[in-house]
């Protein structure tokens, strides 16, 4: 469960990115948070994912209040999220199957075990015959599924992406879409910040739309 | 515990490609480093040699007595005496005849020797004390100085003082040169890492946002330093091993030719252990400072 209370995120010279957000989201519920550029959706998913800091007000993820965590806990938290990007973060000089691997190197698998769930999650997002493939030969929406491969492998109980299909056509998008799906179908909670209004009329999820850093 | 040593597999799995995927770049920085620590080690081993060479000869401190020019048969029998009564070590008595004779043989002094009028020569005694510390030596010199007929007495351990004193000023400069290289090789592998942590930015920034702790980051750099140092070190000792196998012929020959048999020993297996282990440790250590300079923009 994810609770939000008086969310607040200034940067330095003022400028207030989110203000005064409270939402919650239940566990196993997927989630949009919609709103035109510049609304405040990447801050909130940053904020979640603790890549931000808030400036005021609480965000408690599983019983666990994000704004007030020691930095030295802040990577064990970040490891109960799978985070997915626009821009995928993908190491280009490293094979699919490492990519995959990072998150599981991280948590100190064996090699052998590591190798096989880092298998089993290009299987689901299509890519197992490419495992050896270098990202860069991959096209822009098999990139995109590699980075969801990684940030499920390590299970995580909540999903959260930033514009996942926003450089993708509409097929390479419906195929994120129906992973994303498939993902909370099994119980995972899914949060995804995007402007693309087909999420909205396909899966009828919970929207918490933004307009200048406030939920409208 | 199993998390624990995965981990630092794979750590040192990564400080091992990385060191292999560059082998222009580490084979110049272990060149660096290896001429570097190569200079104290030389040092160290050849002043160890210079010490056992000063240690063998301080075994056998002598204290050299010259009779006056016109000391009698008498004069020497007294002295002689003297000796039995005095000194608990070994004695021998050198007349002035041996002496000339000696010197005869000397290299170029047989000329000069015939053209001298007489012997000027004094009949001379060597003692070997067998207490050979310093002070006793310089009482019983003292002593024997004040003998009737005596000229002159010499403690012949005066060089061995001035060596002593010699490599410790060698020491001294051994481990001043040995700092400042030391130093050398920590910014060297500061350096190296600090290119490293740049060119893997982006590979940090992402492994830090999906849950990487700074220990995860900071290992493989780490594990790079040590082993890049630690091969330097092994490069050092093999330099050493090859200047000193091909200085030993010559030294050798060199000193018999002075009527010695010192030669250069080789470094110990110990020895060698412990110049990699010195590069690890220096190598590590500039992996920790560049490495925590370097993580500082990713905060």
């Amino acid at each position: 469960m994810i609770v939000a209370s008086n969310l607040c995120k200034r940067y330095p010279g003022g400028f207030e990115a989110v203000r005064d957000v409270s939402f919650q989201i239940s566990a196993g519920q997927m989630t949009l948070i919609t709103g035109h550029s510049g609304a405040g959706k990447t801050t909130l998913v940053k904020l979640l994912a603790t890549i931000e800091r808030p400036t005021v007000g609480s965000l408690v993820v599983n019983g666990q209040n994000l704004a007030a965590i020691r930095r030295s806990a802040i990577p064990y938290v970040r490891r109960n999220f799978g985070l997915v990007f626009q821009d995928q973060k993908l190491l280009f000089d490293r094979s699919a199957l490492d990519n995959v691997l990072l998150p599981l190197e991280i948590v100190g698998l064996p090699r052998r075990e590591a190798v096989r769930r880092a298998q089993a999650a290009l299987d689901k997002v299509g890519l197992l015959a490419r495992e050896k493939a270098l990202p860069i030969a991959l096209s822009g929406g098999e990139q995109q599924r590699l980075a969801i491969a990684r940030a499920v492998v390590n299970r995580p109980t909540i999903l959260l992406a930033d514009e996942p299909t926003g450089n993708l056509d509409s097929e390479s998008a419906a195929q994120i879409l129906g992973i994303f799906s498939a993902f909370n179908q099994v119980g995972v909670t899914v949060v995804v910040a995007t402007h693309d209004q087909s999420w909205v009329e396909r899966y009828h999820p919970n929207v918490l739309r933004l307009d200048h850093g406030r939920l409208i | 515990m199993s998390a624990w040593f995965a981990q630092h597999r794979a750590a040192l799995a990564a400080a091992l490609r990385r060191l292999w995927l560059a082998p222009f770049n580490t084979l110049l920085s272990l060149l660096v480093i290896g001429i570097a620590l190569t200079l104290p080690g030389f040092g160290y081993v050849l002043l160890d040699s210079l010490r056992d060479l000063g240690r063998s000869a301080s075994s056998v401190q002598q204290i050299s007595l010259f009779m006056h020019i016109d000391a009698s048969k008498k004069d020497v029998g007294e002295i002689e005496n003297r000796l039995r009564q005095a000194s608990d070590g070994k004695w021998r008595f050198v007349p002035k005849e041996e002496a000339l004779k000696r010197m005869q043989k000397s290299e170029g002094m047989a000329e000069i020797v015939a053209s001298l009028p007489r012997n000027p020569l004094p009949d001379a005694f060597i003692i070997e004390p067998t207490n050979s510390e310093p002070e006793t030596l310089e009482i019983l010199r003292r002593e024997i100085s004040g003998w009737p007929k005596v000229a002159h007495v010499q403690l012949d351990s005066a060089w061995i003082k001035r060596f002593d004193a010699f490599l410790r000023l060698g020491k001294l400069a051994q481990w001043m040169l040995a700092g400042i290289f030391g130093a050398g090789l920590v910014a060297v592998t500061f350096n190296t890492i600090r290119l490293q942590v740049m060119a893997q930015a982006a590979e940090i920034d992402v492994a830090r946002m999906i849950g990487a702790t700074d220990a995860f980051i900071r290992r493989p750099f780490y594990y790079f330093g040590a082993l890049q140092g630690g091969l330097g070190g092994l490069l050092a000792a093999l330099l050493v091993f090859g200047a000193l196998r091909l200085l030993a012929g010559p030294v050798a020959e060199l000193a018999s030719l002075y009527g010695g048999n010192f030669s250069l020993r080789l470094p110990a297996p110990g020895e060698v252990l412990g110049l990699v282990g010195l590069g690890a440790v220096l190598g590590w250590l500039g992996a920790q400072l560049s490495v925590s300079l370097s993580l500082r923009k990713f905060d």
